[in-house]
């Protein structure tokens, strides 16, 4: 019988905590730079001139078939040899931001594809300009109808956070690493640390799914 | 045959040899049209006559290939976002399909333009939706979504949220079309106001009774002209063109 | 000091890119098998098997993939079995895609029309024969774009097992990184390598994406 000596590992709780304060510090930056990020393409791609159409598309494509680990590790393991030096935290949070603007993108465009033409017509009819027919009438039903996807993506790029522990980045996992490294219950450290995870992932949903309606959209 | 009057340069919407295309289709095919201010004029003709396209020509919805519009001495120029801008803060519009902002409330639909164009303050745009929702008879419907609306109610509000901007014409684009029988008269009700009040008026329309009691001027077209135009009682009872003929027996059938 | 050009970069990154796709595979084959057992289950609605399953899912799809590897590879050594990073990491991403992939089915399932069940079953099909003949083939033909999109998010998946040790394109790139001292190059050749096994996939999904709407 395997003997699992779980106590040892709620014990360094404060470690554990500051993980997660971290780990929830990363999503919110990111969920909101790369959310707005997302928007600034996807109004690139459906209003913009060819050449930003063309970088934005090469961009999107690019973050979306090249996995995190990899974009992450160009930030902060590459960019040094062309002499730009970036802390684990800095690199996280534009590998994060980068790669949640790119799915973001996609999925904005996609909701304000299916804007019905009677509603920018009405709004064009009543004066409003290009970027408040963009800002006030297209874009909040869009973020409403995209919004489940939105929120999965984000829970998906908060869920692959763990990997910046990998550049010593003080979130959830390295807090995880650390504990197993020191009372060598790597075990139970990982299942901890995985339960916390599916525990923020939840709760995570239940915000965003109340905050959208609330504060973004409307109804 | 057409008979078009000779333009009169003070007319608040002047619409000279114009023409458009879809592709290699040629939907409007010479238009003049003059309309003078507070004029209510009626747009009759069969589908596909080019009736829609050519209102939505007048707020810039369309753009058109050759000829010249212009609305209160302004010349319209598509390329100009300002230019149009202006435009259609002069220039109102209601669809077949009302098309209200599903994600704001009924008083929200209306101030949005109000606030967001003309810059006014909360108060001054809250009071103005107030007053012109219960213009249209809606008065307790200021919190309410648009999907909790009938689709008269709709329409009306959609009247009200076009009138918010002080337009000095007022385009309706077969706004009855797309209701159930017993919601139209409500919203004919509230257009007739609108003429009364001395607002100009271009009318879409299949409502033919309505048509003839409330206008100034008929304007038949077919095939992407206009055919006939004078007094509702001229065209009903004194049709010239054979087209024009067929097409009041159509309706009476 | 050696001087290594980028084709030598390359030459290496290739060599171990034959790891990536065999793993991507296994991983894709072992999950679509199980996943395949998993929607069955849940459609013949064995007992518990829609909880199950849930759960199953949700646990999945609600944990980073790095845990999962971590725990795959921690896990089973502590049963005595001495895991090696190649196993750990197929394990874990055949579990990963199978709940991925029974999810993404079970979608498809769903998107059948009721009707459809019902008219079979007034033609006295039994459940076998009503997946086989009538359901499957239709829910087929739904499947087939997010499945073939989800490959690459499984391709992309096998550059975490690096973490654990295997040896597949994430890990090479950082060992010739620590040779040639050119992490630049390296890392941009590491994403291109990437990009040129999934932009492929992901085109071809859009295509069959597509294909199945009749416009866009």
């Amino acid at each position: 019988m395997i003997a699992f000596d779980f106590p040892a590992v709620l014990a360094e709780w404060p470690l554990l905590a500051k993980g997660v304060a971290a780990t929830l510090a990363l999503t919110a930056v990111s969920a909101s730079v790369g959310v707005t990020l997302g928007v600034a393409c996807a109004w690139a791609r459906l209003h913009g001139a060819v050449w930003l159409k063309a970088i934005v598309g090469a961009y999107v494509e690019l973050i979306r078939n090249t996995p995190f680990i990899v974009q992450l590790f160009f930030l902060f393991f590459g960019l040094p040899g062309i002499g730009v030096r970036l802390s684990p935290e800095t690199a996280s949070v534009l590998a994060m931001v980068v790669n949640l603007g790119a799915y973001a993108a996609e999925i904005v465009r996609a909701g304000i594809a299916t804007t019905p033409k009677g509603q920018i017509e009405a709004a064009q009819s009543l004066a409003l300009s290009e970027m408040q027919v963009f800002t006030r009438v297209v874009l909040p039903p869009a973020l409403k109808r995209v919004w489940p996807a939105l929120v999965s993506q984000i829970i998906i790029v908060m869920l692959g956070s763990a990997v910046c522990g990998q550049i010593s980045t003080p979130e959830l996992s390295y807090a995880a690493n650390l504990i197993q490294s020191r009372n060598f219950r790597a075990f139970e450290s990982f299942i901890v640390a995985t339960l916390i995870y599916l525990a923020l992932a939840m709760a995570l949903r239940r915000l965003l799914n109340w905050a959208g309606p609330r504060f973004i959209f409307g109804k | 045959m057409a008979t078009a009057e000779s333009p009169i340069p003070t007319g608040i919407v002047e619409i000279q040899g114009l023409r458009k295309r879809f592709g290699t289709n040629e939907v409007l095919k010479g238009i003049d049209l003059s309309v003078k201010r507070g004029e209510v004029i009626a747009i009759i003709g069969k589908s596909g006559s080019g009736k829609s396209t050519l209102l939505r020509c007048i707020n810039g919805l369309e753009v058109f290939n050759e000829g010249t519009l212009s609305v209160d001495g302004n010349p319209l120029l598509h390329g100009n976002a300002n230019a149009m801008r202006t435009l259609r803060q002069h220039v109102g519009m209601i669809f077949q399909g009302f098309n209200l902002f599903p994600h704001l409330s009924v008083g929200r639909n209306v101030m949005l333009a109000p606030t967001l164009v003309k810059k006014r303050h909360a108060d001054q745009t809250v009071a103005q939706a107030k007053k012109l929702l219960a213009r249209v008879g809606l008065a307790e419907k200021f919190d309410a979504q648009p999907d909790q609306l009938s689709g008269g109610q709709q329409q009306r509000v959609a009247i009200a949220r076009a009138l918010a901007m002080e337009p000095a014409v007022l385009l309706c684009d077969e706004i009855t079309s797309a209701l159930d029988p017993e919601l139209v008269g409500e919203v004919l009700r509230v257009v007739e106001s609108l003429a009364e009040e001395g607002m100009t008026l271009l009318m879409v329309t299949h409502e033919m009774s309505f048509a003839r009691k409330v206008s100034d001027r008929l304007v038949f077209m077919h095939a992407g002209r206009i055919h006939e135009v004078g007094p509702p009682e001229q065209l009903f009872g004194a049709p010239q063109t054979a087209e024009l003929k067929q097409f009041l027996s159509s309706i009476n059938d | 000091m050696v001087d290594f050009s980028i084709w030598d970069i390359f030459r290496n990154l290739l060599l171990a890119a034959r790891w990536t796709v065999l793993l991507s595979l296994i991983a894709f084959i072992g999950g679509g098998l199980v996943g395949l057992a998993l929607l069955i289950a849940r459609i013949a609605k064995l007992r518990f098997a829609d909880q199950l399953v849930g759960g199953y899912v949700q646990l999945f799809q609600g944990t980073p993939l790095l845990m999962q590897l971590f725990l795959a590879y921690f896990g089973l050594s502590l049963f005595g079995i001495n895991v090696s990073p190649w196993v750990a990491a197929a394990l874990a991403l055949t579990l990963y895609t199978s709940a991925f992939l029974t999810e993404i089915w079970r979608g498809c399932v769903a998107a059948v029309h009721k009707g459809q069940w019902e008219a079979s079953a007034a033609l006295a099909l039994n459940l076998r024969e009503q997946l086989r003949y009538v359901i499957g083939p239709q829910a087929l033909r739904v499947a087939v774009p997010p499945t073939v999109g989800f490959l690459v998010q499984v391709i992309k998946g096998t550059a975490l097992a690096s973490v654990i040790g295997f040896i597949e394109l994430t890990k090479a790139g950082t060992m010739i990184t620590n040779a040639t001292f050119r992490p630049f190059t390296v890392y941009a050749c590491l994403a291109l390598m990437y990009f040129a096994l999934c932009y492929p996939i992901s085109a071809w999904s859009k295509s069959l994406e597509s294909k199945l709407h009749g416009h866009r």
